[in-house]
């Protein structure tokens, strides 16, 4: 690729390459960080994409933040903003605060007024209720068992797994054994370069066990995934970016668009973490999904709500 | 006024007071005291509690996040307790009770009934 056909930001952004690495470059503008996968972001710019969002605990209204409805609407309308318009929506869970009524009418309302389709995983925020069955009367139409499902989708197959039912150990999330069965039949007929993406609430592999930040048995469940070429998961929980790169597999967890959580190693405990007045929004985001190639990893780039 | 946590802590002082002839700080009965667990960022407190036969134990949750009292052995499981609300047990048998949060199972305490 020629250099002359670059803009000064153009440039810029290859200058950081030389020393960024290949996978992974952080970009600031402004102080914000963004994630991209190099080379690929850009590219992703026409074709198929769709767009993540997740843990958007509506209800919760405590001084970390009063108005949840209103950074969920607005990283909504980042969305429906977006001059390529993703294909759809996946919620990756707690969609709720505490699985009130109000509350996931709130969600259908915010999620219906995009006109676009969304999918969704509970979080163990969505199950407080109604013997733990708040979340699948609400989205349980189709799925099986806990609410598990797949589809497919611009030759990808989508598969929304439920790992916050029957907590393990610390609070380790667990799929179980009906579930698992149902995941290796409902690959088993795909061919191997079918890119597969896997949504779930609580991380599949384990970020940090003493928080219960991972899946027992997330490694049976990837034991069924690794003979794909190309296989995405993206989960949520953890409210931060935090990304890992396995063989064929790139792991992902998205932003919160209600709060940011503390930093395993580093806060003392998991709850939420105040942030400076007017800083709450870099710790919020969206994440945007493109297919790029089919055997490539996919292309993710998390945005702040602010910036 | 101040609350003992400790019976070590109240002896040791019921004693000094005694040897110096000074007023006796006034018993204030134990199970009345240490009936009351607080749920402050992720952590029960005190842990353990120990409480005798007959004691309403209430927990009070005190963090922006919801906590639940799953008592596995007693196969109790609280309600979902959002920021400020409680939940109380009466401990009738006498025993070690381990308990978890539901939500959060790294949280870990006991109930020491005797």
């Amino acid at each position: 690729m020629s250099t002359q056909s670059l803009d000064p930001n153009r440039r810029g952004f290859l200058k950081c390459m030389t020393w960024a690495g290949s996978a992974m470059l952080w970009t600031v503008a402004g102080g914000v960080p963004r994630s991209h996968v190099i080379g690929q972001a850009e590219a992703a710019e026409t074709g198929f994409s769709f767009a993540q969002v997740s843990d958007s605990h509506l209800g919760f209204n405590k001084p970390v933040n009063a108005n949840v409805t209103g950074t969920f609407q607005e990283a909504l309308n980042h969305v429906t903003g977006m001059a390529e318009k993703p294909a759809f929506i996946i919620h990756t869970g707690d969609i709720t605060h505490l699985s009130k009524p109000d509350q996931f009418d709130t969600g259908a309302q915010l999620l219906g007024a995009t006109k676009m389709q969304a999918c969704t995983v509970p979080g163990e925020h969505d199950i407080l209720e109604e013997d733990r069955k708040s979340y699948l009367k609400r989205y349980g139409k189709g799925t099986r068992g806990d609410g598990w499902y797949s589809f497919n989708a611009h030759g990808v197959h989508f598969i929304g797994l439920v790992n916050v039912v029957n907590l393990q150990g610390a609070g380790l999330g667990d799929l179980g054994k009906p579930q698992l069965e149902w995941l290796e039949k409902d690959v088993k007929s795909l061919s191997a370069s079918t890119p597969i993406v896997v949504m779930a609430h609580v991380p599949l592999w384990i970020v940090y066990q003493d928080w219960g930040w991972g899946t027992a048995d997330g490694g049976q469940a990837l034991t069924y995934l690794k003979r794909f070429g190309s296989v995405t998961v993206l989960n949520g929980h953890i409210h931060q970016v935090m990304q890992k790169v396995e063989g064929h597999v790139a792991f992902h967890t998205a932003r919160s668009t209600a709060f940011p959580r503390g930093v395993p190693g580093v806060a003392p405990a998991p709850g939420p973490m105040s942030v400076p007045p007017g800083e709450l929004k870099n710790h919020l985001g969206t994440a945007k999904v493109s297919l790029v190639s089919a055997k490539a990893p996919l292309a993710i780039v998390d945005t702040p709500l602010a910036g | 006024m101040f609350v003992l946590f400790k019976s070590g802590v109240l002896a040791r002082r019921v004693l000094l007071c005694a040897l110096l002839g000074g007023p006796i700080v006034p018993l204030v009965a134990w199970s009345d005291e240490g009936s009351q667990v607080g749920i402050d960022n992720f952590r029960f407190a005190p842990n353990p509690l120990n409480v005798a036969k007959g004691t309403e134990v209430t927990w009070t949750n005190h963090d922006d996040i919801p906590h639940s009292i799953v008592l596995n052995a007693l196969g109790v499981h609280s309600k979902t307790l959002d920021t400020d609300g409680t939940f109380t047990y009466k401990f009738d048998k006498a025993g070690t009770f381990f308990y978890v949060c539901g939500l959060h199972p790294f949280m870990r305490s006991k109930v020491v009934v005797k």
